[in-house]
């Protein structure tokens, strides 16, 4: 180290394990109360799935049953994969592109905090507000919608919309390097919907037409709600770990996206 | 005259302590547009650097640069004798940036405590709120703080962890003379601690207020530095201002004026000192009116400083 390191150097400058963990949790912290008290996207990630779901899942087709299973329990799983990718894509790509867009990034790379936080904070509080929104339609199918289902299962269908979050987060923080603070959140929607409608998460995916039911098989939102599908017995075509590796694969295409995003960002210049 | 200014640089340097941060003959380029050519540039321990110069002149690149958040296409940067980006440089530098939007439904006390806690050796909060002046402010979202207040936290997050050295850019904007002020203040009450700054700014006032040396960029090159006596005995150029029946050609045959412009029914004239040209104009002209001599702006102070240059020959074009 050089004269001025040795005159200067009165800072304890090694950060212990714990202090990173510290880090780490505070970052989380933030990033869910920033959200949670954002209204619009509060509103928004929470109330479309919710609505849906009361709409078709419970008021509609109440009563009706779908491969031998009630509706409302089939519509969990289904808006339960809606949901948990609305939240997941508006949780992580608007707040990037906007942070990276308006120069509140740059502020936060200045100082000394772990890269990697800031990342990992947006991927929990995607799976935070993903558990919330599937939560609630339990709450809302169990109340409503005569849903009955064993504690285990029912552990095991929010456990797997929960975990189904990351995928959708990393895709997230590809588009958010991607896109305009301005433009994020259409095209969000642009992905989004028609991902949503393609893989049989409105209409239940034996009544698409043949060419969607193709075109569905290669998205990942089709493959997450067969997993949620799977856990109360109405799954179908491939095997869990073929759905499981499906979004393993995507969620490293998404990495290396966001990665290349990343990297372009380090020799850039906002504003 | 140069060699007089080197000397007393040198002699102002000697004082202070080791290069903290440099810029060693650095350039860097937007595509086609060149932000900074061939820069050399130093900070040392103790100092307040100003750089000073018009908006677009190179001032936050080079900030960014020595922040490590931008890569320069030729040429060193360096803090503490490493690179910028070496995570325990950042440890111990504080940034203030120009930024166009800040998470704005988190509190001003809960933008403090994230960042401090990034920190190893962080301020108390309440010091912090205290050299900000944001003790009334802690609970106050930041989507609801006046633009001055705004600033005010963004200078907070860069004071929190307690650095050594701190990077304001245009720290001042936005402010109201009161606010500017108490941050100058503060400024200097850190530097009192032994803290090293640097500053960008196009106010020739804050930089003479606040700054041991003064580096005067523009259109990507450092055009003048010195201490701000030395900046200033460059710079002091008069605008006279009044109502004359003398013709343009006339006037900038006078000794000593340097341009003479018509500014609707009046003539503006620049001259390095007033009272001669004064006299002059007076003698030639028994009907002038509307008489007014101001000290010359940031504007006529780059125009001199360039012009300067070019006389010597030392403007590298």
């Amino acid at each position: 180290m050089s004269t001025a390191t040795a005159i200067l150097s009165n800072t304890q400058i090694e950060r212990s394990p714990s202090h990173t963990v510290t880090i780490y949790l505070k970052e989380t912290k933030y990033e869910f109360l920033k959200s949670l008290r954002l209204r619009v996207y509060t509103a928004s990630v929470l109330s479309f799935p919710l609505m849906f779901y009361v709409l078709f899942g419970l008021v509609l087709n109440g009563k009706q049953a779908i491969s031998g299973m009630g509706v409302p329990t089939y519509m969990i799983a289904t808006y339960g994969t809606f949901g948990v990718m609305g939240a997941s894509l508006f949780g992580t790509a608007s707040g990037l592109a906007s942070d990276r867009g308006l120069g509140w990034l740059q502020v936060k790379r200045a100082s000394p905090m772990p890269p990697f936080a800031y990342f990992a904070a947006k991927v929990l509080v995607s799976m935070g507000f993903s558990a919330i929104v599937v939560a609630l339609l339990m709450v809302l199918g169990i109340s409503f919608g005569n849903v009955r289902m064993p504690l285990a299962e029912t552990a095991k269908l929010v456990g797997t919309l929960v975990a189904g979050s990351i995928p959708f987060s990393v895709m997230g923080l590809a588009i958010g390097y991607f896109v305009g603070p301005n433009s994020a959140p259409a095209a969000i929607n642009l992905i989004y919907l028609p991902m949503s409608f393609c893989s049989g998460l409105w209409v239940p995916y034996m009544f698409l037409p043949k060419v969607v039911q193709q075109i569905a098989l290669a998205l990942p939102p089709y493959h997450l709600s067969q997993l949620a599908l799977g856990t109360v017995g109405a799954g179908f075509h491939q095997s869990t770990t073929g759905h499981w590796e499906v979004l393993f694969a995507f969620t490293l295409i998404c990495l290396g996206v966001a990665r290349i995003g990343f990297q372009r960002d380090q020799g850039k210049l906002y504003g | 005259m140069i060699a007089t200014l080197e000397e007393t640089a040198s002699r102002q340097r000697a004082n202070f302590g080791a290069v903290v941060a440099s810029l060693e003959g650095v350039s860097k380029n937007y595509g086609e547009v060149r932000a900074l050519r061939n820069v050399n540039f130093t900070v040392h321990a103790g100092q307040v650097v100003a750089l000073l110069g018009p908006n677009g002149a190179g001032k936050t690149t080079a900030v960014k640069l020595l922040l490590g958040l931008l890569q320069p296409n030729s040429g060193k940067t360096r803090v503490f004798g490493g690179d910028p980006t070496n995570p325990q440089n950042r440890m111990r530098t504080g940034a203030m940036l120009q930024v166009g939007r800040v998470p704005e439904t988190l509190r001003v006390g809960e933008h403090i405590d994230l960042f401090s806690s990034y920190y190893t050796n962080p301020l108390p909060l309440a010091e912090v709120l205290a050299a900000a002046g944001l003790e009334k402010l802690r609970d106050r979202k930041f989507g609801d703080l006046s633009g001055g207040q705004r600033q005010r936290t963004l200078f907070a997050l860069a004071i929190c962890g307690n650095p050594d050295l701190l990077f304001l850019d245009e720290p001042t904007v936005g402010l109201d003379v009161e606010a500017r002020r108490a941050l100058w203040e503060e400024i200097r009450r850190l530097v009192d601690q032994g803290k090293t700054v640097l500053l960008t700014t196009h106010y020739l006032e804050e930089a003479d207020a606040l700054a041991d040396r003064i580096a005067v960029i523009n259109q990507g090159e450092i055009i003048s530095e010195g201490t701000p006596a030395e900046i200033k005995a460059q710079t002091s150029g008069k605008r006279i201002r009044c109502i004359t029946a003398l013709s343009l050609a006339t006037l900038l045959q006078i000794p000593g004026v340097t341009d003479a412009r018509q500014d609707r029914d009046a003539i503006e004239i620049h001259a390095r000192e007033a009272e001669p040209v004064v006299r002059a104009l007076l003698a030639r002209d028994a009907s002038l009116s509307g008489l007014e001599i101001t000290s010359a702006g940031l504007e006529e102070a780059f125009l001199a400083l360039t012009q300067d240059n070019g006389e010597n020959g030392n403007r590298k074009n």
